[in-house]
């Protein structure tokens, strides 16, 4: 059966080619220690199965002392220009948008199939298994059409990648922060603190603890998947569902999604808020969180409304 | 309440703007510390998690990809359809993206958009064709922002989605037996909500980028570049 391994393979691979193109690439001025950086992420997707906890440890040390040092570098080896592209783009027409739908196609086809067929793949990691196809179907096909040099794709990922940087292992550097706090007890403290913040007998006010409580909780720890536990069991569960007998699936539903509301307040969701930022150049490091502030606070509001409205119908 | 301590200095390192990677360090190091673990525990902790949660970064394996046929002319391509299209507007072209992402991730396909699928091959270049110059960071940071949103405000109307299920098991530890069905339809007035409120703000953005227009160009704009 095909398992997330195939995925760590896929991706590992494709790291270990960044850390040899890095390697070679003379116009990076911090080339050894940035080839060092990919190689240990390689490292990670190829081996992290075998280094046990402690080795996994030291490997994140290693990046940590590259990356928060300011040794991981870029190259200035330069793309295609910008009058290629538009050549190239005029010539091909609307055709080159195919191969860019291969991938969310085989994304959609390989869930649904591996779903039908669950002895093929992990039902559970069937998107991401399908992803990981789905590029490879993709990578395949542009070297039969567009035939690029062996190297191109990698050459060209490599920059973009670059471009990315250290914030390319900043969400899976804050999900493991989540587990440090988890195993500290993080959750429980903050749910004594909140506790103590609700208002006896006023049901409005015990609402809005809760749904601020969601949204500013996802804010601290960027995930409102950690956030719930903790708010549901000082607030949700003893207070609204118990005490005042509310719906229990309105505000589980509601509360979470009030909880995304700080997702898209927050630094700390990075892989939402910050990779975008750096994927799309942005000038701005928390301009993608500014533009959706202006939608957030407002869908707070009206989270809370909800819950108070339809939960205690 | 000692173990609080590696939340204040989250909060203190993003405001202070310090490299967001030593900031977390520092948190896990003085969370574990004030719980009583010692330095080779933290980083034993750390280390598995790590490992744990490779799958949030499978998603740069696309990367090849993207940046293969931006080099064949990607954005380009993108950019000249909404040049073709008229009446094409930053406001109505993220309008339209954000109703496909919330109807998509509301049937569990979540994966097949997202900042490095569509957002920067795709959306953005085709906001920023629609903006003026001067707005074109602003408009490819709202194709992100509006990604997030549709997404956001979609997913879980879905059945199978992971909040979803943590929320059903959560439930259940407190006795509380609830279907995922029964769960995911109260997704659906906050989906509306987000909707119509992010679509008001994109039609105000779109005001903004027309004001903005007819205060550079004292005269009519010219329509060949």
């Amino acid at each position: 059966m095909i398992t997330l391994a195939f995925c760590y393979w896929v991706a590992g691979i494709m790291f270990a080619i960044f850390a040899i193109i890095t390697a070679f690439d003379s116009s990076n001025a911090k080339r050894w220690t940035s080839a060092m950086f990919w190689a240990l992420l390689a490292t990670s997707f190829l081996a992290g199965d075998y280094l046990g906890d402690l080795g996994n440890g030291l490997l994140v040390l290693g990046l940590l002392g590259i990356a928060g040092t300011g040794q991981l570098g870029k190259g200035a080896q330069p793309g295609a220009s910008e009058a290629d592209k538009r050549a190239q783009a005029a010539m091909r027409g609307n055709r080159i948008f195919l191969p860019a739908l291969i991938i969310p196609a085989a994304a959609l086809i390989g869930t649904l199939a591996f779903k039908h067929w669950p002895t093929i793949a992990d039902p559970k990691q069937a998107t991401l298994i399908a992803l990981a196809f789905g590029v490879l179907i993709a990578l395949a096909a542009c070297f039969a059409w567009l035939r690029p040099g062996h190297a191109t794709p990698f050459r060209d990922g490599h920059r973009l990648m670059e471009q990315v940087g250290w914030a390319a292992i900043l969400p899976q550097m804050l999900a493991s922060l989540g587990a440090v706090f988890a195993a500290a007890g993080v959750g429980q403290a903050v749910g004594a603190v909140i506790g103590d913040a609700i208002p006896h007998g006023s049901l409005l006010g015990a609402v809005i603890v809760y749904g601020l409580g969601m949204a500013l909780f996802t804010i601290v720890m960027g995930n409102a998947f950690a956030a719930f536990p903790v708010m549901a069991g000082a607030i949700g569960v003893p207070i609204l569902i118990h005490q005042q007998g509310g719906d229990p699936a309105v505000i589980a539903a509601i509360g979470m999604l009030a909880g995304f509301c700080g997702t898209l307040m927050t630094p700390m969701a990075a892989n939402f808020n910050l990779v975008p930022a750096a994927l799309l150049e942005l000038k701005d490091r928390y301009g993608v969180i500014r533009m959706q502030i202006g939608t957030a606070v407002p869908m707070l509001i009206v989270n809370i409304a909800f819950i108070y409205w339809f939960g205690f119908r | 309440m000692l173990v609080l301590i590696g939340i204040v200095i989250i909060v203190a390192g993003f405001v202070l703007r310090f490299n967001p990677l030593l900031v977390i360090a520092a948190s896990a190091l003085a969370t574990g510390l004030a719980a009583g673990m010692s330095p080779v525990e933290i980083l034993s902790a750390f280390g598995k998690a790590f490992n744990d949660s490779r799958y949030v970064s499978i998603i740069w394996i696309v990367l090849p990809v993207i940046a293969l046929l931006e080099r064949f002319g990607l954005q380009e391509r993108a950019r000249a359809l909404v040049a073709t299209m008229r009446g094409a507007t930053v406001g109505r072209l993220l309008i339209g993206y954000m109703l496909l992402r919330q109807l998509t991730a509301a049937l569990g396909l979540v994966s097949i958009a997202g900042p490095a699928q569509t957002v920067r091959p795709l959306v953005a270049p085709m906001a920023q064709a629609a903006a003026p110059p001067e707005a074109s960071e602003e408009a490819r940071a709202m194709a992100a922002a509006t990604d997030n949103i549709g997404l956001f405000f979609g997913e879980d109307m879905f059945l199978a989605i992971g909040s979803i299920l943590l929320m059903k098991g959560l439930l259940e530890g407190y006795g509380i037996m609830l279907e995922p069905l029964q769960l995911s339809v109260w997704a659906i007035p906050s989906a509306i909500a987000a909707f119509l409120i992010h679509g008001l703000r994109l039609i105000f953005f779109d005001r903004r980028l027309r004001r903005m227009v007819s205060a550079s160009s004292a005269g009519p704009v010219e329509a060949s570049e």
